[in-house]
């Protein structure tokens, strides 16, 4: 019988969910990496006009906040399941659960500053 | 009591290789979580300004900071390389044990050589 996954800090409430977020972010995340370092091998040595360039271009400012979003939820899902294997007293584990969560937020929010504060 | 064969030598408990590679997959996980401040701060820096990037630029010839670049592709490809094992596993390819401990390899020694190769790269 599957059960439904009862604990209240996972994000999605539902761990078949989560599965799936984990895959489709995975996919996300692998893209982007590999673009980009597909994209600084293609370009060496890199100046700074074609790495702005790059990073002001509106289309890679969509890909780079899918991939922080896809970062975010894929990390949170990832640690979420590390600390819940790992760390057996419930204050413990919340206590730490909020740190990642708020420290996975703030990155979050960082990243957004940095890929749209880029000058055009 | 049953009469199974009891082992609790710890020196002679081996993981299987799939054990190996799956503990990995989180360990550069976790890892890599580490690092995502140092990145965007890296990203931010780079970013900033002509003289900025020059900067962030300048201190990757540094001998040091390229082992840790190395630390990070690692556990990046090593991360990248077990997540697509997994996917296709989803997927349903190789998830026989032989097919899945040929794969458990291949993570181990594909990550390697990718780091190795970028190692060759950068110096």
């Amino acid at each position: 019988m599957v059960k439904n996954l009862t604990n209240v800090t996972s994000l999605s409430g539902n761990g078949m969910r989560d599965w799936l977020i984990q895959r489709t972010t995975s996919v996300i995340l692998a893209a982007y990496i590999i673009f980009l370092l597909a994209f600084i091998l293609c370009h060496q040595p890199l100046d700074y006009m074609t790495w702005q360039r790059l990073f002001s271009h509106f289309g890679m400012r969509l890909f780079s906040s899918l991939f922080l979003l896809s970062l975010f939820w894929h990390a949170w899902i990832g640690l979420w399941t590390i600390v819940t294997d790992y760390i057996k007293s419930a204050s413990c584990r919340l206590i730490s659960q909020l740190i990642i969560i708020i420290a996975l937020f703030l990155y979050f929010i960082w990243g957004l500053v940095i890929f749209w504060g880029t000058p055009l | 009591m049953s009469k199974r064969p009891i082992n609790l030598n710890l020196l002679t408990i081996r993981f299987p290789i799939t054990a190996i590679v799956s503990i990995m997959h989180r360990i550069s996980g976790f890892f890599l979580f580490l690092v995502i401040p140092v990145f965007l701060a890296i990203m931010a820096l780079s970013l900033q300004s002509p003289e900025a990037f020059f900067t962030v630029h300048s201190c990757f010839a540094h001998p040091l900071v390229k082992l840790l670049i190395l630390a990070f592709l690692f556990a990046l490809f090593y991360h990248l390389v077990a997540g697509i094992r997994h996917l296709l596993m989803d997927a349903g390819v190789g998830e026989e044990l032989k097919p899945a401990r040929l794969s458990a390899v291949l993570v181990i020694v594909l990550s390697i050589s990718l780091t190795g190769l970028m190692g060759i790269y950068l110096w």
